[in-house]
């Protein structure tokens, strides 16, 4: 790594109603890291994601990517490619037009020519390896599809920062472990920075550069993998990410997430 | 053997016995036939009762033709109202969060559970001769009640729950993912509306107009208080029914009342039209 910490978060904090989501969260990450938040659920990992993409208000704290004032921009122009546990794909449009939307949306100005947009389309469908099938409705797609049309929707406004929040939660296991290896060729392919919301240890202790862990609104420790099995900082990550049993995800640790069901 | 297997044949768990069934559809077909259908040919049969020519005269003479043009007027100007209205309601109570909106869903319901003429007599204390803003109107030469304006009003008031009751439930349904996508995609707020928000509720948009326009055309209560009856003037169609048969015109009255049973049966035409040639799209956005 050794590049710049381009992301830096300053105690961040968020409350819902009275109870404390966030308590003053500090971290950073360098440009083009894959960091995964990784924590039971009410830990507060998705709203501190839904704070970096601006769909979410934080009540104190402040957040600087790439030497910009991040938490002042509105979400719309933050250009963050934000991808969605249950997809969040346009239902009424085509494969094809729910990844141009973002494109489509532009002033006329910065609007690409609709040539251009077709193409990047094309392009986008292959990488994503989906070609052929920009026609279909978003119902007539497995779930694993929906997500890589989703992800390639997300690309297309070329993102300056990519933030998922439990991408493969809905989706079965084989197909989650595929995904996840897929979608680390396509960082490692595009070099953007990716923020992963996740409460699969294994899943992120796999894919990430850097796993933020995080408990009841507060991370406990941050680091590499193999920085973070070596030296759990508390119990809690001990035994959150379970190195008793060696990698063996253990499943009383694999959380019922009520969210995972709605699918 | 026949025997054992006819015992052992096993009745899904879901099928009621064959007698409860036939009874249940034999109820509600009787209850149909009762309560809409016969009603319903009860006021075509009065109407031609005295051959077509007598009908189509009753429909085509001026007072009747003011009452019809009363009746498309105000409802050509309460739906698209409402429409706005409850579109913009529905909007901020399924995707943003504020105190106070519980309190909102019960006052849009409020018209509901009002009766309407106590809507209609509501309008009369503010804007009547007698009433808070009776002298003001006066002096301005405003006319309100016993005229257009307080009709339409009226209408309003008892048709407001119409789209924002279709459109709630919809629009909560389908939750705030896709705005969020779009914002984080970079659309504006209109071009989220536009692009994402209103084509996911067009059907439902579609029969909240549908109903609202019916009931506008066919609403009574509210309006009979304010209207004032001034035949040709400010009658609308059932107010118009409503006159010609406290005048003994049966004949006529059954007239105009028939044209008010045909929008009913358009509407619900259109409205099966729709669900049955658009079945896959509408089945599609209600789908997750």
């Amino acid at each position: 790594m050794g590049s710049p910490m381009s992301l830096v978060v300053e105690s961040i904090a968020k409350r819902f109603d009275r109870f404390p989501a966030l308590k003053g969260v500090s971290f950073s990450a360098p440009t083009g890291c894959f960091l995964a938040l990784l924590g039971p659920s009410g830990s507060g990992k998705t709203t501190l994601l839904r704070i970096l993409g601006g769909l979410e208000f934080a009540e104190s704290g402040r957040v600087k990517f790439e030497d910009v004032e991040w938490l002042s921009l509105p979400a719309r122009e933050r250009r963050a490619g934000f991808v969605f546990q249950q997809y969040a794909l346009f239902r009424h449009m085509t494969v094809a037009k729910n990844i141009a939307f973002g494109l489509e949306v532009r002033g006329r100005r910065t609007r690409p020519p609709r040539a251009e947009i077709a193409r990047r389309v094309e392009e986008l469908l292959a990488l994503v390896q989906l070609d052929g099938l920009g026609k279909r409705y978003p119902s007539q797609l497995s779930g694993g599809q929906r997500q890589r049309v989703a992800l390639a929707r997300a690309l297309a406004i070329e993102p300056r920062m990519l933030l998922l929040d439990e991408p493969f939660g809905a989706l079965d296991a084989k197909v989650r472990k595929e995904l996840r290896l897929w979608l680390r060729h396509i960082h490692d392919k595009t070099g953007i920075t990716t923020v992963f919301v996740t409460h699969d240890q294994e899943e992120a202790m796999e894919l990430a550069d850097l796993v933020a862990i995080l408990n009841q609104g507060s991370i406990e420790q941050i680091g590499t993998p193999a920085e973070i099995r070596r030296a759990p900082a508390s119990e809690f990550v001990a035994d959150f990410i379970d190195i008793k049993a060696e990698g063996q995800p253990n499943p009383v640790i694999a959380k019922f997430e009520p969210r995972a069901l709605r699918a | 053997m026949s025997n054992i297997a006819q015992v052992l044949r096993p009745r899904p768990a879901t099928q009621d016995h064959p007698v409860a069934r036939t009874l249940l559809v034999a109820i509600a077909a009787l209850f149909v036939v009762l309560f809409l259908l016969l009603p319903l040919i009860t006021v075509f049969a009065e109407a031609l009762k005295n051959g077509v020519t007598t009908a189509i005269a009753a429909i085509t003479e001026p007072d009747a033709v003011s009452a019809i043009r009363l009746t498309l007027i105000a409802a050509g100007i309460a739906v698209p109202l409402n429409l706005i209205f409850g579109l913009s309601a529905s909007w901020a109570i399924s995707k943003f969060d504020f105190r106070g909106k519980t309190f909102l869903v019960t006052l849009i319901d409020l018209p509901f559970s009002v009766s309407p003429v106590v809507s209609g007599l509501v309008y009369v204390v503010i804007f009547g001769m007698q009433g808070w803003l009776g002298p003001y109107l006066r002096d301005h030469d405003i006319k309100i009640i016993f005229a257009l304006p307080g009709i339409v009003l009226a209408t309003m008031f008892v048709t407001f729950p119409f789209v924002a009751r279709e459109l709630i439930p919809l629009m909560t349904d389908q939750g705030r993912d896709e705005e969020e996508a779009a914002t984080s995609l970079g659309a504006s707020g209109w071009k989220t509306f536009r692009r994402v928000t209103l084509p996911n509720i067009k059907w439902g948009l579609l029969y909240a107009a549908l109903l609202c326009n019916a009931r506008a055309m066919g609403e009574f209560g509210a309006v009979s208080v304010v209207s004032g009856h001034i035949r040709g003037q400010t009658n609308t169609m059932p107010l118009h029914v409503e006159v010609l048969y406290n005048d003994y015109q049966f004949v006529a009255a059954f007239a105009v009342a028939s044209l008010l049973a045909m929008l009913a049966l358009v509407t619900l035409a259109v409205k099966t039209f729709l669900e049955w040639h658009y079945a896959d799209e509408i089945a599609a956005i209600h789908k997750h």
